[in-house]
């Protein structure tokens, strides 16, 4: 799924700041599932900000609500006429929702999360990234374990000298990680396919990830 | 409501143990405060953090959070994920304007009538002090 991170409350108080009257909207998809953005999520930040609002002795208007997929018109346009009717519009959706909804609408739609990375649900309250969306799936070959989403340094040779005597990444940007290769290893050794390590991947067309510019994807059977 | 009027207080409690022991406290003919309304959890791991921002916009000035002591919860740790919970708005309510003080977690036993009502007394003489003390909100 799309996991995200709500923006400080501070951060978003600003954003809010020149509007009286606003409707905070959520997404029932991924940032429900990674309890960021869906209907949950909505309620809380709706009260946090009319109470901030009231406590500045400026109140503002909310109305609440949640769409199944945000970054679907079909779901949005439900919507249309509550969403006509206010000054700005507050996303709780991944920036494919915001996206979406500014395409549609005429007025102002603010981001109220940093969308992040493509995660599992490691344990409940803790998301990690382990695809990294590149377009290139090589998934096969290294035991289901993405060396590009889960090597800091990207590697599809390693590891590097940087992985620790316990197996760790030297990268801690947020704490202590296994080393994606030493995963890939270990993963390859179960499933009798360790050989696989000794292929050598040649340098990676990276022009199927963003580095090829902004991705689309058509499919001509299913165009109306 | 006028600001430093009679602080209105809410107290989410668990139906085990605080909510019990304000119903002792009434019988023991203890005397505290009826700023105190309160609601009744099945266990203090039903609270939401909705909950409590919905009374402080519903007009409380205080908000009492009472579960089981640690290690007697009924439903073995419901009352140390409510205090996670209420960490984690105490850090919010500054940031909204709201002293992280008018929100108490605490911990007793059914058999702690007594302790219900000194509870009762200190959080309602708490807010009277913070700055807005009752009516803050309303």
């Amino acid at each position: 799924m799309i996991v995200a991170d709500q923006k400080p409350i501070e951060e978003i108080l600003q954003m809010l700041e020149p509007y009286r009257r606003v409707l905070f909207l959520g997404c029932q998809s991924c940032v429900a599932v990674c309890m960021a953005g869906g209907e949950k999520e909505v309620g809380l930040l709706a009260s946090a900000v009319r109470l901030a609002r009231k406590s500045q002795g400026r109140p503002i208007e909310i109305t609440e609500g949640a769409v199944k997929r945000q970054c679907d018109d079909e779901f949005n346009e439900p919507w249309r006429e509550t969403i006509e009717q206010q000054e700005a519009v507050l996303s709780l959706a991944c920036g494919v929702g915001v996206n979406k909804l500014s395409e549609r609408f005429d007025l102002p739609i603010l981001p109220a999360l940093n969308t992040k990375f493509f995660g599992e649900v490691e344990r409940q309250g803790v998301w990690t990234e382990v695809c990294a969306g590149c377009g290139n799936c090589i998934l096969h070959l290294t035991g289901g374990i993405c060396p590009i989403a889960r090597c800091a340094k990207n590697l599809l040779n390693g590891p590097c000298g940087g992985v620790r005597a316990d197996g760790t990444c030297e990268v801690l940007q947020n704490g202590p990680r296994p080393c994606a290769w030493v995963l890939i290893y270990e993963r390859l050794g179960k499933l009798n396919q360790r050989q696989n390590i000794e292929n050598i991947f040649t340098a990676k067309d990276w022009s199927s990830d963003r580095h090829g510019g902004p991705r689309r994807r058509v499919r001509e059977d299913m165009l109306l | 409501m006028s600001a430093n009027a009679e602080p209105k207080i809410v107290a989410f409690c668990c139906h085990y143990c605080a909510f019990a022991a304000a119903d002792l406290a009434g019988v023991l003919r203890l005397k505290y405060p009826p700023n105190v309304h309160i609601i009744r959890l099945p266990c203090t791991g039903k609270l939401d953090a909705l909950y409590v921002l919905k009374a402080f916009e519903a007009g409380a000035d205080g908000v009492i959070v009472a579960g089981c002591l640690e290690g007697s919860c009924h439903f073995i740790s419901g009352n140390i994920r409510a205090k996670k919970r209420v960490l984690a708005i105490k850090k919010l309510l500054p940031k909204l304007g709201i002293e992280p003080e008018r929100l108490e977690f605490f911990n007793l036993s059914s058999a702690q009538g007594d302790r219900f009502a000194q509870i009762a007394r200190e959080m309602v003489e708490r807010v009277r002090v913070l700055k807005g003390g009752g009516g803050k909100f309303s």
